[in-house]
């Protein structure tokens, strides 16, 4: 039995640990990694008091703070929460935890394009992190799907490994910077399709080719590729965990519904960065969220307790 | 250890003991930083035990990783007896992966 267990594991869940835990409530993070969106960013240069620091080293840094503060961390992935008792019970594929208060933190997934093939062949050819997975398709050719800053980073970035990189973009009118549409323009091994939509990832046993439309003229065609690297964005997953969408009020968009303190529309359920519809995502704001839903849910346990609640603010219960 | 494409023949298909765990990772990559310490704690942990465990960059030995078709890292592949039993792919705990070899051994 926790008296707090955190579902993620990035900017926002192990700032509340490091809060949790400083607060010697027994805490639990359970995430599927460590640092999130962090941990795939190259150089972070706005994260206050790092001026400039990597990504996964700054991950690092949270991690290890969270550990010190006397949070336990264990990977794994959140399946299904269901209230129990006072508390809530939360299960992953082969284990059950229960605590007094959840506070959710699992950020957002990439998105999908949701066709055939995607699913199986990811990790085999289909992948969602450039910087992460692209040296591994050293002179192989590659194509990246999307239109936007992200995509074309991408292709800029695999430009210099890959031998052949497509760009699969939905229109001719792209959401990114000129400058780096121009720089990605410029190279001779990229090619821009435009008007272009995958239909299907085809291979067995990893990804031989793709199958594409033109959505103007609805012309298909088929390409040989070995990699392909999706880039549209970043999407909730809210739905991933079940009966979390029955316990807590979510947005049309997908987020949940939080208000200035942290709290869910559930008793006992706080919510902290990018899966709350708090209007920015940013790592130091999902840190800050993390930290408000930690106090606000050892509030509520010190209530439960029939605790003092100053102790609560003093952050005295552990020096060290 | 460090396995390369000049002893992964060696020191992961020929071993006989028991499993071997070789964590396919590269400097670049994000996840990989926070799996290698978990390695480092496993290996100390089972080092009496009939086990091996390994790193490989995949950046140095690239023909290794395409030979087990290493497309997304930090990969995690189990071998027995110079076949890959088993393979996990992004971060993974110390215990699911001393469970998993301890099942091995036997």
């Amino acid at each position: 039995m926790y008296d707090v267990i955190i579902i993620g594991g990035a900017c926002a869940g192990l700032s509340a640990g490091i809060y949790t835990g400083r607060r010697e409530l027994k805490t639990i993070i359970l995430s599927k990694d460590v640092g999130g969106q962090l941990a795939i960013t190259t150089e972070v240069e706005n994260f206050p008091g790092t001026l400039s620091i990597k990504g996964p080293e700054l991950a690092m840094k949270f991690k290890e703070h969270a550990e010190k503060s006397g949070a336990e961390i264990k990977f794994a992935e959140v399946t299904e929460i269901q209230k129990k008792g006072s508390g809530y019970l939360v299960k992953t594929k082969d284990d059950e935890f229960e605590s007094e208060v959840v506070i959710l933190a699992f950020g957002l997934k990439q998105r999908q394009i949701g066709v055939p093939g995607e699913k199986e062949l990811t990790g085999k050819g289909v992948a969602y992190c450039a910087t992460c997975d692209g040296p591994l398709f050293r002179g192989k050719r590659v194509a990246v799907v999307g239109g936007g800053n992200s995509a074309f980073d991408a292709v800029e970035y695999l430009a210099g490994l890959a031998e052949k990189v497509y760009m699969f973009a939905r229109r001719d009118v792209y959401r990114a910077e000129d400058v780096l549409i121009e720089s990605v323009k410029a190279k001779e091994n990229v090619e821009i399709m435009d008007f272009t939509e995958v239909e299907e990832f085809v291979g067995s046993n990893k990804l031989e080719k793709v199958k594409l439309v033109n959505n103007q003229t609805q012309e298909k065609s088929e390409l040989e590729l070995d990699g392909v690297f999706i880039e549209i964005g970043w999407e909730s997953q809210v739905g991933r965990i079940k009966g979390l969408s029955d316990l807590v009020e979510v947005s049309e968009r997908g987020f949940v519904v939080v208000d200035n303190e942290g709290k869910t529309k559930a008793d006992g359920i706080f919510a902290a960065g990018d899966v709350t519809d708090t209007p920015f995502k940013q790592a130091v704001i999902s840190a800050g969220d993390g930290a408000k839903a930690a106090m606000s849910a050892a509030v509520y346990i010190a209530r439960k307790k029939g605790k003092e609640i100053g102790d609560v603010f003093s952050d005295r219960a552990k020096k060290r | 250890m460090e396995l390369n494409d000049n002893n992964f023949e060696a020191e992961v298909l020929k071993y006989e003991e028991g499993p071997v765990l070789v964590d396919f990772h590269a400097p670049w990559c994000g996840p990989c930083q926070m799996q290698g310490p978990i390695i480092d704690e496993l290996a100390g942990e089972l080092k009496d035990k009939p086990v091996k465990i390994g790193k490989l960059n995949v950046d140095e030995s690239n023909q290794t990783a395409q030979k087990y078709g290493v497309m997304s890292i930090p990969t995690l592949i189990i071998f027995v007896k110079g076949e890959p039993k088993e393979t996990l792919s992004g971060l993974q705990n110390k215990d699911v992966l001393k469970e998993k070899l301890e099942a091995l051994m036997k």
